[in-house]
């Protein structure tokens, strides 16, 4: 065999390997769709906005919302969970912090299902959240802790199976949940 | 010139028919005395929220006509609910506020900007399909069974004051069994 052949299949099965160990943007689409949602209601951030909320915006059979603060984003899923819809809020962890009145009076005492999509921005990859060199990132999840939420790492690409369970457990339990995006999906 | 706020819901109370109708503290309070019905929407919970919750449900469901009693030092605590909702263009949502120039409910201390800011102009810049205004009961009664039909979203300014004194009741305001029978009077309807 041609060395230069036996290069390119090499390529592509490192390639292949390295694909398989990302996580990736349609996967989590699919995921977002097993767990019933089609709405979304957003504002850019900067860990997802390519590779999930941009191909959202231009799918079908998802309506989004694009709201001007987080804090709305909560009030409309709750909204669209009174008239009996699933909703998916995506948002920067920033945001998150912006929203814990939003969040303890709306989603925890008022006892609805909101569903978040929280991109880590800043968290280094493979590092836990709780271990970060950012201040942002490494309160976030004591500040759910505190607040009584669920949580979800979803940083590897296996991680994207527990996104369905966990949206089914808010809506038996009417209870949030976040999901935490921990790296960049590609 | 002002309209007595209870005055002002008995108005809307009359022109009612099947309706969902969000609506958040006084109006609140006294709109549950006005016009009780499951499909009234009173649990909000934070600051500012209401007309959020109202689009939320407008767009879940597009074939009922929704209605928020929002205030004005809640719309000024959420001011980017109008453009949010002007984009999202629900055409089945008309945005109410009881302009009273305080915060009513928190001690009667008078909003920042007065009479001076605009919200109609707010709203019409945002890109509500119309937008209105009211200070004569007669008025409104003329006119609102009409805006309860029109293609939205639509934007109505009320000028209130305080009338007859009604009951606050915030446990029931934020009753989980309400916001249930909420759920399923609607999902019946």
């Amino acid at each position: 065999m041609p060395s230069g052949a036996g290069d390119r299949a090499t390529g592509i099965a490192m390639g292949e390997t390295a694909l398989n160990q990302v996580l990736r943007g349609d996967a989590l689409i699919a995921a977002i769709k097993r767990a019933g949602i089609r709405f979304i209601v957003a504002l850019p951030d900067r860990t997802t906005s390519e590779h999930l909320l941009k191909p959202l915006l231009a799918d079908p059979q998802m309506r989004v919302v694009q709201v001007c603060k987080e804090d709305e984003g909560i009030s409309i899923c709750a909204g669209l969970y009174a008239a009996g819809q699933r909703s998916l809020l995506l948002m920067q962890h920033t945001g998150l912090l912006d929203s814990v009145n939003a969040m303890r009076g709306i989603a925890v005492e008022g006892r609805n299902p909101v569903c978040m999509m929280v991109g880590l921005l800043n968290k280094e990859p493979g590092i836990a959240p709780a271990d970060s060199k950012s201040y942002g990132v490494r309160v976030v999840e004591p500040v759910l802790d505190a607040l009584g939420i669920a949580h979800h790492l979803i940083e590897r690409p296996g991680d994207v199976e527990r996104i369905a369970p966990a949206v089914e457990d808010a809506y038996a339990r009417s209870a949030p949940v976040v999901m935490l995006i921990g790296t960049e999906p590609l | 010139m002002a309209m007595k706020r209870d005055q002002c819901l008995k108005v809307l109370a009359r022109h009612r028919t099947d309706e969902v109708v969000v609506a958040v503290y006084t109006a609140a309070q006294e709109w549950t005395h006005i016009s009780a019905s499951d499909l009234n929407y009173t649990f909000i919970g934070a600051m500012g929220q209401g007309s959020s919750h109202a689009l939320g449900i407008a767009l879940g469901r597009p074939d009922r006509r929704v209605v928020i009693l929002d205030g004005d030092g809640s719309l000024l605590m959420n001011l980017g609910t109008l453009v949010t909702i002007a984009n999202a263009a629900p055409k089945n949502l008309v945005h109410c506020l009881c302009r009273n120039g305080t915060y009513e409910t928190n001690g009667a201390v008078a909003t920042p900007g007065g009479d001076i800011v605009s919200f109609t102009g707010f709203a019409r810049d945002a890109g509500y399909r119309r937008t209105c205004t009211f200070d004569r009961l007669e008025d409104w009664d003329r006119e609102a069974g009409g805006l309860l039909r029109e293609e939205g979203p639509i934007f109505v300014e009320l000028r209130v004051e305080p009338g007859d004194h009604y009951p606050e009741d915030f446990a029931r305001l934020y009753d989980l069994e309400y916001r249930e029978r909420f759920r399923r009077a609607l999902a019946l309807s």
